[in-house]
C-alpha cells in the first residue's frame, strides 16, 4: 500500500517545476496552434497514447480496455496506446516532464487544476472549443462512426468546470463529490439520531461523545483500544468546504489568495480542539478511513463517493482482515454543513484532456477517442464501479443506469447499497456542488489548504500549544512551502518585481555604451570618408 | 590602433555585463525561498560524537513511548527505500529491534551514504499509520564510532498468523519453504502474482504474491520503491509459478496486519 508522502512531494515538486513551464528550456519548436481540419483522413494510420487513472480498480481497467477495443473496431486506423495510473499526482508528474520534452500523451485523464499549469506553456493543450462545436466530427457530429452526446447533454454543471480562461481544454469524464460514511449504530448508541442534513456542530458533539474512555484506557463505545470518532482523508477538500459553506475567502477566480482570514483560523482552532479531545484524525496521520469505519473504529469516515464500494461491514472491496470487520448499519450523508438549507459540496473527478501535436490530424484522432469516452457504455460502465456519476445527462437518463439505481442493495457488489447511495447523493445535489476558481498556482493552494488542517493536527497530538502565534508561523510556513506568494498574481495581469537589481541596471547601462561607441565610431568614420572625398 | 581599443571596450564590457548576470543570479538567492532552503539544511545529518548518548532510548524504551512523543534511538541502517525532496525513508535496525524511519529530513548527498552497516542517530516522532510504528519527520545524524552492523535475518515463519510476529515488526527476516499459491484477479483468474493488490497496475507497480506454510495462506509484496523492477526480487516474483515452493527474505513492514516487503526470493523446489 503506497503511502501519501512521495506522491505528494512529487506533485509540489512539479507544481514548482510548472511554474516556469513557459520558460522552459528542454521543449521543442512549439507547436503550432491547432486548427480543426475539414475532413478526418481515414487513409492514415494513427497511434495515440492514453494516460488513464484508476482507482486501483481492475475493473476500470477493463472497461478502459474494452473501451479502447471498441472504438478500434469502429476507426481501425486508429491505435490507442493504453498508459495505466493509480493516482492523478503521478500524472500530473509524468505530465510536466514530459511537457519538457515534447513527448506528452494524446489524451490524458486528469484535473482541471492541472490543466492550468499545463496551459502556461504555448498550444500545449488543445482548447475544444471549436472541436466541440464541429458539425462534422464535434459532440453529436455528423460524421461520427458512435451515438457521442450532444453538448447540451453534459451536465452543464461538469462541462462549466473544464472551462479556463473562457475556454474549454477538457471534457468531464465522471464526476464524484465526498460523502459522510456513518456507523449509524455507533450514533444511536451515544443516544442521537442521524439527521437528514449533518451539521458541523452535531459532527463535533457527537465525536466528542464517541471519544470517551473507561478507566482501563479502552474507548467507552466499542470496548477497544482504539477510536477515531472523525477521520477526513482529503484535508484539501475539508478546508475548501469548510470555507466555502462560510462564505469565506479562499481565492479569487484569477488566484489571489484570500485563504489567510479569520474563518481558516476559526476552522484551525475547532480542528485543534476536537483532536485534543480525540475525536478527530486524518488519513494521512492515522490512516484509511474505511478500515477504522469497518473495523468498529470510527463513527464517521468521510471520503469521496468513489471510495464507497470500501465502506461498511459488507464493502465488497476490504483492506482489513476479516476477523476484524464489525457488523453494522452504514448511512450515508452529505458533508456536514454550516446551513443545512443551503447544502454545498465539492465537485471532484477525472476529465479528459488532448495534447497539442504538430498533425491536426491526430489531434483531431485524439479527439475522436476522447468523445467515445462520453458514449453511455463507457459511462454507465465506469460509474458503476464505484460511487461516481455519469457526466451526461443522455446516460443518467438512460433506462440502463436507472435499473442500475433501482437495484441497490440486490447484491454486495455490482449493487452494494452503500455504493449507489453514495452515487444518488450526488445526483440529486448536482446543483449544490461547487468547483474552485482554477489558475496555476491552484493546485499549490488546494494542498496548503490541507496541509494546514494535517499541521493543526499533529502539533496537537504532540502536545504543542496552539494559538494566534503558532498561527501566524503556520500561515508563513505553507506560504513559503507551496510558494503562494510565487502565484499570488492575477492571471493576464504582470507581477510587480520591484526595483531592477543594480547589477542589472549595470548590465543594460554597459550594453547601451557599447551601443553608443559604436555609433560614434561608424558616425566619425563616415565623416572622415566624405572627408577624404572632398 | 583605434580599433583595437574600441574592441577591447567592448570586449571589456561584455565581461562586465557577464559579471552582472552573475551577480543577478547570487542577488535571486536572497529571497525567502532560499533562506528556507538553508534552514532545511541545517536539518539534514551532521556527524556526532557520543555527547548526545544520554537521550537515546534503547529499543524497549522506544516501544514503550507513547505514539506522537519525541523519542532518539540510534540504529543501523539495513536499507533505504525511498529519497525525494530531501526526505528519506530507512529500515534499520540495532540489536533488539527493527525501526522504520519515515520522511527523515536528508539530503541526497547524506542518503548516498546510508549504505547497509551505518550506524545514525534519528530523533523524530513516534507514530503508527495503519499499525505500521515508525519515527516520522525525524532529523539524523551520522555516528562515527566505528561500529557497524548488518543483520542477519530471523526466520519468523513459525511466527506466521500468530500474535508474536508482531514483535519482530520492521525487522529483516525469513520466510522458509513457503509455497506459492494462486491469487486471483478481479476476473477470477488464478495468477502467481499480481501487478497491485488486484491486477489494476502494470510492470513497475508494486507486486502482490500469495504463498503459504502449514496451510495458512499469507500475501507478500514487492515494494517498488524499495525494489523496483529493475531488481532480482522483481524479476523473481514475475517468474514465480503456482505450485513452487520458495524462501524469502524481507523486511516485515505492518499495513493492517503484517504485510512484509520483500527483498529476496529463492525457488527451492
Amino acid at each position: 500500500m503506497k503511502r501519501p508522502g512521495k506522491i505528494l512531494a512529487a506533485l509540489l515538486a512539479a507544481s514548482l517545476c510548472a511554474a516556469g513551464l513557459s520558460g522552459c528550456h528542454g521543449r521543442q519548436e512549439e507547436t503550432a496552434e491547432f486548427a480543426v481540419p475539414d475532413e478526418f483522413d481515414t487513409s492514415r494510420n494513427y497511434e495515440i497514447t492514453f494516460w488513464a487513472k484508476n482507482d486501483t480498480n481492475k475493473t476500470q481497467t477493463d472497461i478502459y480496455r474494452q473501451a479502447i477495443a471498441d472504438f478500434q473496431e469502429l476507426y481501425p486506423n486508429i491505435t490507442v496506446d493504453l498508459r495505466l495510473y493509480t493516482d492523478y499526482g503521478d500524472i500530473y508528474n509524468d505530465v510536466i516532464t514530459n511537457i519538457a520534452t515534447d513527448t506528452t500523451p494524446n489524451v490524458c485523464i486528469t484535473y482541471p487544476d492541472h490543466i492550468a499549469t499545463y496551459l502556461t506553456g504555448e498550444n500545449v493543450v488543445v482548447p475544444l472549443d471549436d472541436l466541440m462545436t464541429d458539425e462534422t466530427y464535434g459532440l453529436g457530429g455528423s460524421r461520427l462512426l458512435f451515438q457521442s452526446p450532444e453538448q447540451s447533454q453534459i451536465v452543464p454543471q461538469f462541462l462549466d468546470e473544464c472551462m479556463i480562461d473562457g475556454h474549454y481544454y477538457a471534457l468531464p469524464y465522471m464526476r464524484s463529490t465526498e460523502a459522510c460514511y456513518i456507523n449509524k449504530d455507533y450514533v444511536e448508541a451515544l443516544g442521537y439520531t442521524v439527521p437528514d442534513v449533518l451539521t458541523w456542530d452535531f459532527i463535533w458533539e457527537v465525536s466528542d461523545a464517541a471519544a470517551a474512555k473507561n478507566p482501563d484506557g479502552t474507548f467507552v463505545l466499542n470496548g477497544q483500544d482504539v477510536m477515531i470518532p472523525f477521520i477526513y482523508k482529503s484535508t484539501d477538500n475539508m478546508m475548501i468546504q469548510m470555507l466555502k459553506q462560510q462564505g469565506a475567502g479562499y481565492s479569487t477566480d484569477h488566484g489571489e489568495v484570500e485563504i489567510f482570514n479569520d474563518a481558516t483560523e476559526d476552522i484551525l482552532y475547532t480542528v485543534a480542539e476536537h483532536t485534543d479531545t480525540g475525536a478527530f484524525s486524518t488519513f494521512k496521520i492515522s490512516g484509511y478511513p474505511a478500515n477504522f469505519l469497518n473495523a468498529g473504529q470510527c463513527v464517521f469516515a468521510i471520503d469521496s463517493t468513489a471510495g464507497a464500494t470500501w465502506m461498511g461491514s459488507d464493502a465488497p472491496l476490504v483492506d482489513i482482515a476479516e476477523e476484524a470487520i464489525t457488523q453494522f448499519d452504514t448511512e450515508v450523508r452529505m458533508i456536514p454543513q454550516y446551513d443545512p438549507e443551503n447544502p454545498q459540496m465539492i465537485s471532484q473527478g477525472p476529465s479528459v484532456c488532448i495534447f497539442n501535436k504538430d498533425d491536426p490530424q491526430e489531434v483531431l484522432a485524439s479527439w475522436l477517442f476522447t468523445q467515445y469516452l462520453l458514449t453511455n457504455d463507457v459511462q454507465i460502465a465506469y460509474s458503476e464501479t464505484e460511487g461516481y456519476v455519469p457526466v451526461t445527462t443522455a446516460a443518467q437518463e438512460s433506462a440502463e443506469y436507472q435499473d442500475y439505481l433501482s437495484r441497490a442493495g440486490e447484491d454486495n457488489n455490482q449493487h452494494y447499497d452503500v455504493k449507489i447511495k453514495a452515487a444518488e447523493l450526488l445526483l440529486e445535489h448536482e446543483d449544490d456542488t461547487f468547483v474552485t476558481p482554477v489558475f496555476n498556482g491552484s493546485t499549490s493552494l488546494r494542498d496548503a489548504a490541507g496541509q494546514m488542517i494535517e499541521e493543526v493536527t499533529k502539533s496537537v497530538r504532540r502536545k504543542e500549544t496552539v494559538d494566534d502565534t503558532y498561527i501566524q508561523n503556520l500561515y508563513s510556513d505553507v506560504t513559503a512551502l507551496y510558494h503562494l506568494n510565487d502565484y499570488n498574481t492575477p492571471s493576464g495581469e504582470k507581477a510587480d518585481l520591484g526595483p531592477l537589481p543594480g547589477t542589472a541596471v549595470a548590465l543594460i547601462a554597459g550594453i547601451a555604451a557599447v551601443w553608443l561607441l559604436i555609433i560614434l565610431y561608424l558616425i566619425r568614420e563616415k565623416m572622415k570618408k566624405q572627408r577624404k572625398k572632398q | 590602433m583605434k580599433k583595437k581599443v574600441l574592441s577591447m571596450l567592448l570586449a571589456l564590457t561584455l565581461v562586465f555585463a557577464l559579471g552582472g548576470c552573475a551577480g543577478g543570479g547570487n542577488s535571486s538567492n536572497t529571497t525567502g525561498d532560499n533562506a528556507t532552503a538553508e534552514d532545511n539544511k541545517q536539518d539534514t545529518a551532521g556527524d556526532t560524537s557520543d555527547d548526545a548518548s544520554a537521550d537515546v532510548m534503547s529499543y524497549d524504551e522506544y516501544m514503550a513511548a507513547d505514539v506522537d512523543t519525541e523519542v532518539t534511538v540510534e540504529a543501523y541502517v539495513q536499507a533505504t527505500q525511498s529519497w525525494w525532496e530531501d526526505k528519506a525513508t530507512i529500515y534499520a535496525q540495532d540489536h533488539d529491534g527493527g525501526y522504520f524511519f519515515y520522511d527523515t529530513a536528508c539530503s541526497e548527498e547524506d542518503y548516498d551514504k546510508l549504505v547497509p552497516g551505518t550506524k545514525i542517530r534519528v530523533t523524530g516522532y513516534k507514530t503508527e499509520w495503519s499499525g505500521e510504528v515508525e519515527i516520522q519527520e525525524g532529523t539524523f545524524e551520522f555516528v562515527n564510532d566505528g561500529d557497524t552492523y548488518i543483520a542477519d535475518p530471523t526466520d519468523v515463519t513459525e511466527y506466521l498468523g500468530t500474535d508474536e510476529i508482531e514483535n519482530y515488526q520492521n525487522q529483516f527476516v525469513s520466510f522458509k519453504g513457503m509455497k506459492v499459491e494462486a491469487s486471483k484477479d478481479a476476473d477470477g483468474n488464478d495468477a502467481a502474482f499480481l501487478y497491485n493488490y488486484d491486477g489494476s497496475g502494470t510492470d513497475g507497480d508494486d507486486l502482490y504474491f500469495n504463498a503459504s506454510y502449514n496451510g495458512q495462506t499469507y500475501t507478500f509484496t514487492i515494494e517498488s520503491y524499495l525494489c523496483d523492477s529493475s531488481t532480482e526480487v522483481y524479476a523473481a516474483v514475475k517468474n514465480l509459478q503456482i505450485g513452487q515452493t520458495i524462501d524469502m527474505e524481507g523486511f516485515l513492514y505492518w499495513y493492517e496486519g503484517v504485510n512484509p516487503h520483500i527483498t529476496s526470493v529463492t525457488v527451492v523446489q
